[in-house]
Order: C-alpha cells, then sequence, then structure tokens
C-alpha cells in the first residue's frame, strides 16, 4: 500500500497497464510532454516516448476514430478527451461505431479501448466543462462505464478497464484528483461490475458513485450522530451494474437514497430506482428518493455551482425524511 | 507496373461478381426476400477493384453503407454476404449486421458502415496501428464525394496527414450525396483539390477505368507502405441506380445517363480485354457463366441457412 492522490493512482493504472503490455498505447490533446490538461499524464511521455505517448492535434472526432481503429486491429488504446463535455463532439464514433461493432458484426470485432474523460462541477468551469453525462453513455448496448471516487478505485478500475476487450468510459471527476488514500502497489485491478461498500449501516442504503461517495459518506457520519446508521454502497462501475450489490444492501436496510451529480432528469439515478421498485418493491420501508443536480446547465457563479452540487446536506435531510 | 492478363482477368471477374451479385439484390429486395435498406455499387466497381487489387489481407479497408463492392474486392465471400443480406444466421454477421454493416477481420475488413464518413478516422487508427506494429502494411478508406464534406474527413486527413499515417483516402465521386448534386453540396469541382489543405498529394482519375484506377492505387498504396504518408484520390464516377434500392432518381436527367451509361466500366473492360489480346469472346462468356453459378450458389446457401433464434439476439452485446 501507497498514500497518494487519485491522479497519481489514476496514472499508476496507466503506466502499470503499459509497462505489462506493449500493445496499450496513450493518446490525446496535450498528453505527451505537457502532461496533461490536469497533470495527469505527467511523466509518461518521459517514461514511455513519443510512440506510446501521442499528442494529437485538438480533434475529438479523429481521437476516437484513432482509438476505435487502432483497437479493431488488437491495439489497446487509452484515450483522452479533454473535458467529458467534449464528448459530443466523437460521439459518433464512440457509441455508433466502437459500441457497436462487436454486436453488428457478429461477434468477430472487439474493441478493447478506454476513453478517459475528466467530468464533473466544482472548479467554476461552467456549463461546457462541468457536466456528469454518466447516463448517456450507460444509455448504449456494447459501452462499459466506470466512475472511480476514491484513489484505490481509480487505480483498479484503470488496469480493469484497460484489460476488458470492451469500449470503456473512464469517468475521472476532477474535483477528485487531489483526494489522497491508500492504494494497492504494482498490478492490481478492481473487477469491472463489482460495487463496494465503503461504509455498513442498517437503516439506509446510500447508493452512489463517483465524487458524491465523498459527500454519502460524510452526510452518513451527520447522521449516525443522529442516531441513523447509513450503508454507503459505491457502485464504482455503471455499466454493468452490480444489480445483486444494491438489492442485498436494500433488503438489510428497507431504504434506498440514489446519490449522482447528473442532472436529475435521465440520470442514471432513474435506473437504479427503477431496478428496486422492479426488482425490490417488497424491500422497502419507504420510498425511493434521489438526491441529484437540478435540471439545469452547470452555472459559472460559484455560489450558483455550489447550490447545483449536491451537498452532504440535501443527502442528510432527503434520508431523514424517511423516518 | 504493368497490368498483366492474369491481374486484369482477375480484376474483371471480381467486378463481374460485384455487378451480378447486385443485379440479384435488385431481384431479392424487389421480391421481399432481402429486407431493410439496400445501396448498390452498380456502375462503381472499377474502383473498388482496382484500389483491392493493391492490397492483401494484411491490409485494412473501411468501408461505406454502398459496401458490397468494397467487400467482394477484399476477397468478402458471396455465400456469407447473401445469407447477411438475407438476415439469416450463417450470414457474416449471424443476421444481426445486414447490408450495411458487414465485416471480415481474417480479411482486413473493418466493416461497411451505416454512417456517412464514419470509415475514415477508423482507417486511421487502423494505419496508426500498422505502423505501432513496425509492419508495412496499409489502411484504405472508402468513401463518397458526400462524406468529404463531413468533419470526418477533414479531421482524419489532418491527423493521418500530421502523423504520416500510411492511409490512402479514396474518394468514390459518383456525382450525387444522395439527390444532391455535387455543384449543390460543395464549392469546388475535384474533391481532390482538398488534399492540399493537408499537404498530402491529391489525384482525380477516371473512375470508371480499372486499369487507372490501378494505377494511381499502386501509386498511393506504394507511397503509404514506404512510410511517405497518405495520399488523397478521387475517383469519378456514377452510381447507376438510386441511392437505395426505391429511390426512382428523378433527380438525374436523362442525357447525363446516356452519357455515363456509355461509360459503365464493365464492357469498357470487356473491350479492353479484347484489345489487349487477354481474352476472347468466348473466354469472356465462359468467366460470367462461372461467376452466374457463384451467384446461385450463395442465393441457395442463403435460403438454405436457418433464421436466427431469441438467444442471437442477446448475445455478443459485449467481447468476453
Amino acid at each position: 500500500m501507497t498514500q497518494m492522490t487519485y491522479m497519481e493512482a489514476l496514472r499508476d493504472g496507466m503506466r502499470q497497464a503499459m509497462k505489462s503490455d506493449p500493445n496499450v498505447f496513450l493518446a490525446g490533446e496535450d498528453v505527451g510532454a505537457f502532461g496533461g490538461c490536469f497533470g495527469q499524464t505527467k511523466g509518461l511521455y518521459e517514461e514511455f516516448g513519443p510512440k506510446r505517448v501521442v499528442d494529437t492535434p485538438i480533434s475529438e472526432t479523429a481521437i476516437m476514430g484513432l482509438a476505435t481503429g487502432a483497437a479493431a486491429v488488437g491495439l489497446r488504446p487509452i484515450v483522452e478527451i479533454m473535458f467529458v463535455d467534449f464528448m459530443g463532439v466523437c460521439m459518433d464514433e464512440l457509441f455508433n461505431n466502437a459500441a457497436k461493432m462487436h454486436y453488428m458484426f457478429g461477434g468477430k470485432t472487439a474493441v478493447p479501448l478506454v476513453v478517459r474523460a475528466p467530468c464533473g462541477a466544482g472548479f467554476s468551469a461552467a456549463a461546457q466543462h462541468s457536466q456528469s453525462l454518466d447516463a448517456w453513455f450507460a444509455h448504449v448496448p456494447g459501452i462499459k462505464v466506470v466512475a472511480p471516487g476514491t484513489p484505490a478505485d481509480a487505480k483498479g478500475l484503470m488496469l480493469a478497464a484497460v484489460r476488458d476487450n470492451n469500449p470503456v468510459v473512464y469517468l475521472e471527476h476532477k474535483c477528485l484528483f487531489g483526494m489522497t488514500g491508500e492504494v494497492p502497489d504494482g498490478d492490481w485491478e478492481v473487477p469491472l461490475g463489482k460495487a463496494e461498500i465503503k461504509r455498513h449501516g442498517r437503516d439506509v442504503t446510500i447508493v452512489t458513485w463517483s465524487a458524491m461517495l465523498g459527500k454519502s459518506l460524510e452526510a452518513a457520519e451527520i447522521l449516525a450522530a443522529d442516531g441513523i446508521e447509513a450503508e454507503v454502497l459505491d457502485i464504482r462501475t455503471i455499466t454493468p451494474l452490480d444489480t445483486e450489490a444494491i438489492l442485498e444492501s436494500v433488503g438489510r436496510t428497507g431504504r434506498a437514497v440514489i446519490v449522482h451529480e447528473e442532472v436529475r432528469t435521465g440520470g442514471f439515478g432513474g435506473e437504479i430506482a427503477a431496478l428496486i421498485a422492479e426488482r425490490g418493491f417488497d424491500l422497502l420501508d419507504a420510498p425511493i428518493r434521489r438526491v441529484t443536480a437540478p435540471d439545469t446547465p452547470v452555472p459559472f457563479s460559484p455560489v450558483l455551482e455550489a447550490l447545483f452540487i449536491p451537498q452532504a446536506a440535501d443527502i442528510v435531510r432527503t434520508v431523514k425524511e424517511l423516518f | 507496373m504493368k497490368v498483366n492478363s492474369e491481374r486484369l482477368l482477375g480484376m474483371y471477374r471480381n467486378m463481374l461478381r460485384i455487378r451480378l451479385f447486385e443485379n440479384k439484390a435488385i431481384e431479392l429486395f424487389a421480391s421481399q426476400k432481402v429486407p431493410g435498406f439496400v445501396h448498390l455499387y452498380i456502375g462503381e466497381e472499377a474502383i473498388a477493384v482496382g484500389v483491392c487489387a493493391c492490397l492483401t489481407d494484411r491490409d485494412y479497408i473501411t468501408s461505406t453503407h454502398r459496401g458490397h463492392g468494397h467487400l467482394i474486392a477484399k476477397g468478402g465471400r458471396l455465400d456469407l454476404m447473401m445469407a447477411e443480406l438475407y438476415g439469416r444466421a450463417s450470414g457474416y454477421c449471424h443476421g444481426k449486421g445486414g447490408s450495411m454493416h458487414i465485416a471480415d477481420s481474417d480479411l482486413g475488413i473493418l466493416g461497411a458502415n451505416g454512417i456517412v464518413g464514419a470509415g475514415m478516422p477508423i482507417a486511421g487508427g487502423a494505419a496508426f496501428a500498422c505502423r505501432y506494429r513496425g509492419t508495412d502494411s496499409v489502411a484504405v478508406a472508402f468513401f463518397g464525394d458526400g462524406a468529404s464534406n463531413r468533419g470526418t474527413f477533414h479531421e482524419a486527413l489532418n491527423l493521418a496527414s500530421t502523423f504520416k499515417l500510411p492511409a490512402v483516402f479514396v474518394c468514390e465521386n459518383n456525382l450525387y450525396g444522395i439527390s444532391n448534386r455535387q455543384s449543390h453540396h460543395m464549392n469546388v469541382n475535384d474533391v481532390s483539390d482538398r488534399a492540399r489543405a493537408y499537404g498530402i498529394p491529391g489525384v482525380t482519375v477516371d473512375g470508371n477505368d480499372v486499369v487507372a484506377v490501378w494505377e494511381a492505387a499502386s501509386e498511393a498504396v506504394d507511397r503509404a507502405r514506404r512510410g511517405d504518408g497518405p495520399t488523397l484520390l478521387e475517383y469519378k464516377t456514377w452510381r447507376q441506380r438510386g441511392h437505395f434500392e426505391g429511390d426512382p432518381a428523378t433527380y438525374k436527367d436523362a442525357a447525363e445517363q446516356k452519357a455515363w451509361l456509355a461509360r459503365d466500366p464493365l464492357p469498357r473492360l470487356e473491350t479492353q480485354l479484347q484489345e489487349f489480346g487477354f481474352a476472347d469472346a468466348a473466354a469472356i462468356a465462359a468467366i460470367r457463366a462461372e461467376v452466374e453459378a457463384e451467384i446461385e450458389a450463395a442465393v441457395r446457401f442463403a435460403e438454405a441457412s436457418p433464421q436466427p433464434t431469441a438467444r442471437d439476439l442477446l448475445i455478443d452485446v459485449f467481447a468476453a
């Protein structure tokens, strides 16, 4: 175990993946000597050289096409789209091509690529650099979506994502880059599709992921002081979803609150709520509730942005309404 | 390199395989045996065949919605293609792709594609992989005049030229983007002019003359193999059918049709074969009989093939 930041862990995951497989390369805007817009790839260019750490033009369509074509012929690209908000520029390459090639070509073509996309609000970066679009990707069959909320998961999910034989959208939350935590050393994976209980509790299940994990844990501490023991279940992988872990936890607690930073309408929380309602209705002692961002673009003003992002107090208030 | 008898006869056979496969597809679509959308390549066969004659199984192509010709020219099997058009379980894609989504990774066919212009960035990725691995393989992207207006074209050419990737961009300028004449959808006469913006060679060639197609493609492919970067080839041609089967193509005028049908690449090649002394009328007829038999066998295979089952619906969403 080593204490490191989320960003260092993410980078260590990429480094381990590149060390263990010469077919893994990294490409994107300013990922080379510059080290990435936030510094995520710092040192990788020096370690692996220009053949494997490739600066591209500001050309998301070409980047995602590069990843799709290279993966379809057997390489394992990790590409960075500098902000998840820019995925709209290259969505066709991802959702109409990479995601569908395995199925529509009859199961013979694999497309093992990872697209890293920094997401989330908290920097006053406003409406085009701050979104959480998790459900967009989850809606398309053939894409896996991961959203680590801790340094250890940032590393372990990266290694698992690179070694998976499918397109994986890796959502790295900008506000977590500086978060520190214990991270296992060496070659260590977190399996895709496995949720993890980050805090055990008996009274209510908070289902969450990414930066809302921290907010949920904070809320759980406040609730504990008031005698409510919340279980915090971090799904980590959005698709494929660990449905059994959700139903198992709700089966023990009888209450479910889903917390995400996406806007409310069409956010992935609706899918989790539907899962619990369809398959776990009898487990519930109270209605399912969601804590989400409102249905607005992400605002610029720090005052407004703080109101936009779900806060621990919002989670506490919502949980208490169930008792 | 000069075109010899064996090579040119091979190209003729492949062009004829495309023509007769698609003539059969017209009939099967009209009789509702083939569902979905069918976009035919009739009139453009010389391009796929002339270009793919420069490639091996270790080279890659990306194709288009009008992809039958590229697939056949790159070695795709007619029986598996026909079964796929029928939507049968034994087709190339087990009935899950259809006419617009046939691929064969063993032959370097990275797929027909239902999105206009989608193949070019993917070919860029394949070309990147060729160089990454240190091979002399190349990737060829086929696309139409309409696709050359898309951002994918410009982003792919910029990346491939900047990285000097072993790619060849093959524009099949059939003068129409669906119903829109070229003069209505772009402000240049020659798509190859756009190569200048990326600092790469751009060449315009008669796309209905398979020898000319092959000569220009040979040069572009050799250049890519040598590591000298991509070329934009523009082949002028004309699609004889509508954009899709069922499109009456009322936007084309009779004089234009007459002029282009007189330049049909297949009769032209038959004349050339006889002029060069490579084949006489009897030899040409013999090839035609063999290809007709091959098409009939493909149809029999398709019709004898089982329908996919409910199990097929849910498998292969993800690779293991």
